[in-house]
């Protein structure tokens, strides 16, 4: 029972990591952009939260109607501003660009918030549970893990229902062409850093109300979004739910053998499907 | 002649370092069928894409309608009423054909083609409409590549080797559709390596050579061996 629980917990951890991959499986489908600073995005996006619950006094789920369109105008005005520069052949400037833009948010935040540890505060939402045939489930975890699907829906459609959607995949498939179907490419790239952040957002306060965060953990949230878009496969978003979900479960049940082995259990998994599946378990059927 | 719809004077190209076109003059009457012709790297391609906006110059170099259209982006380009069928045809491979023809008509142009009209010209799109657009033969792939330029209502319509790897029998076909698509008012321009196929569509011909025009005319009168040496620069 103990592990059935483990494999449980793992799965509804699998959603917050679904999350945190998300955008950055969403951005590189597109656009073939690498984030390096999508974890301080997700970071930034808890910090916007937090602000947001302490000057308005609202609980931190209501506080996304406001850091959501927040974030989705930062994506935008970053990637037209300074991101789309960088893109076109080369790998490396997107690269650089973002990995210096993540140290820039972790110094502005560490300016702005000190390195204290914080939490949002989610009142009786935090130590709710529900019991499931004798597993005790945490409410947050639950709720975390249905927005992830939500979330993974709702960009699955988009994609493949939708005009904007269209338009994605075909940039991603041919830019030059897409510029001749009328589609100004800087503005789709924008439209889909908007949407990518949005879901950050999201990401950030479901991390901001599960545990404490501070302004250097960015790194840490990057690496568990990779490793999920990884093992899921590339461009394919529902195999990034999957793969969210097989790093959480690796992680509480190497934790469940040994405290200190959740990181490398969860390290450990990713790397032997990597050596099996070079592209994942379900990448893209291309072409 | 009535007012040109196009109008280039003076159009050089690059590629980097490399110059493609050297001082191209030309110009496409509205409701005019013009054939460019000219052996491999002559820069018919290079002078599509200019027009296009793929690939851009100084304003003033390319006229569409007395505007200056040259340095423009082809999304902008595009919304103004100039379409391409690509070389090679160039689908877009995650959509299926009827996306394909779909994100064509995105720009909202209004005029004669649609859905329907496009069906109605190939039937067979019809039928595989739900399939993944790289799963059709050459020659339905390229009627996608016509189909999809048409969505956009274009005023003039430019069409790069369509008959590029294609076996005769669907080449004719295809050509047997062309005077149902131009007919409608729109000009073209028809780069094509079959010059006899360029030269029975059209009214006018130009033909390039390493970047410049070395001949150009009324198709029905054109003489084979004047040909030739445009063509290929012997004397
Ligand atoms: N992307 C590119 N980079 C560098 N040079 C190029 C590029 N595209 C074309 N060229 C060069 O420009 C010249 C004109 O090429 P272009 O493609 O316009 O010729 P074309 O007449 O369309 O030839 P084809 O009949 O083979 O399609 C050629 O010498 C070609 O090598
Ligand atoms: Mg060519």
């Amino acid at each position: 029972m103990e592990w059935v629980n483990a494999v449980v917990q793992g799965t509804l951890l699998g959603g917050l990591y679904a999350l945190f991959a998300a955008g950055l499986s969403l951005i590189f489908g597109v656009m073939r952009l690498v984030n390096i600073a999508h974890g301080d995005m997700i970071v930034l996006g808890a910090y916007l939260g937090l602000s947001v619950t302490a000057i308005l006094g609202i609980h931190p789920l209501m506080a996304l109607i406001i850091v959501v369109p927040c974030m989705a105008v930062i994506g935008y005005v970053l990637q037209r501003s300074i991101l789309n520069q960088t893109l076109g052949g080369d790998l490396l400037p997107p690269l650089l660009v973002t990995f210096g833009l993540s140290v820039i948010l972790q110094n502005a935040l560490l300016e702005i918030y000190t390195a204290d540890p914080q939490k949002m505060n989610a009142g009786s939402l935090e130590t709710a549970s529900v019991s499931v045939g004798g597993l005790s489930l945490g409410v947050l975890p639950l709720l975390t893990f249905a927005i992830a699907v939500a979330v993974i829906a709702a960009l699955q459609w988009t994609f493949y229902r939708t005009a904007l959607g269209r338009a994605f995949r075909a940039t991603s498939d041919n830019q030059e062409i897409a510029q001749l179907m009328g589609l100004n490419r800087r503005h789709i790239f924008g439209l889909a850093m908007a949407l990518a952040l949005g879901v950050t957002a999201i990401a950030g306060i479901m991390l901001g109300i599960r545990t404490s965060f501070d302004p250097s953990i960015g790194g840490g949230r990057l690496i568990f979004g990779f490793e999920a878009v990884i093992i899921g496969g590339l461009g394919n978003l529902w195999g990034t739910l999957a793969g969210g979900v097989i790093l959480g479960v690796a992680q509480t049940v190497g934790a469940k053998i040994d405290p200190g082995w959740q990181l490398l259990a969860g390290h450990l998994v990713f790397l032997a499907i990597l050596a099996v599946r070079p592209n994942g378990l379900f990448p893209r059927i291309s072409g | 002649m009535p007012d040109p719809i196009l109008h280039i004077s003076g159009l050089e190209a690059h590629y980097g370092d490399f110059q493609a076109l050297y001082g191209v003059d030309l110009e496409v009457a509205e409701g005019e069928v013009l054939a460019i012709i000219g052996a491999n790297g002559a820069g018919k391609t290079t002078l599509l894409r200019s027009i296009s906006g793929l690939t851009q110059n100084d304003a003033a170099m390319v006229e569409y309608r007395g505007e200056g259209i040259g340095a423009l982006r082809a999304d902008e380009v595009a919304k103004r009423g100039v379409a391409l069928v690509p070389e090679g045809r160039q689908l877009f491979p995650s959509l299926s054909v009827e996306e394909n023809l779909i994100i064509g008509g995105q720009i909202g142009r209004k005029g004669p083609w649609s859905l329907e009209a496009v069906y109605k010209l190939f039937p067979i799109l019809k039928e595989r409409r739900a399939q993944q657009s790289t799963s059709l033969s050459g020659g339905q792939q390229q009627m996608v590549a016509i189909g999809r330029a048409l969505m956009a209502n274009p005023d003039l319509i430019l069409f790069d080797e369509i008959s590029l790897g294609l076996a005769p029998i669907i080449i004719k076909d295809i050509y047997a559709a062309l005077p149902g698509i131009i007919g409608e008012g729109m000009s073209a321009l028809i780069v094509e390596q079959d010059i006899s196929k360029a030269l029975s569509v059209s009214s006018r011909f130009y033909c390039l050579q390493e970047g410049r025009v070395s001949l150009n005319g009324p198709s029905a009168t054109v003489a084979r061996e004047d040909i030739s040496r445009a063509y290929f620069g012997v004397e």
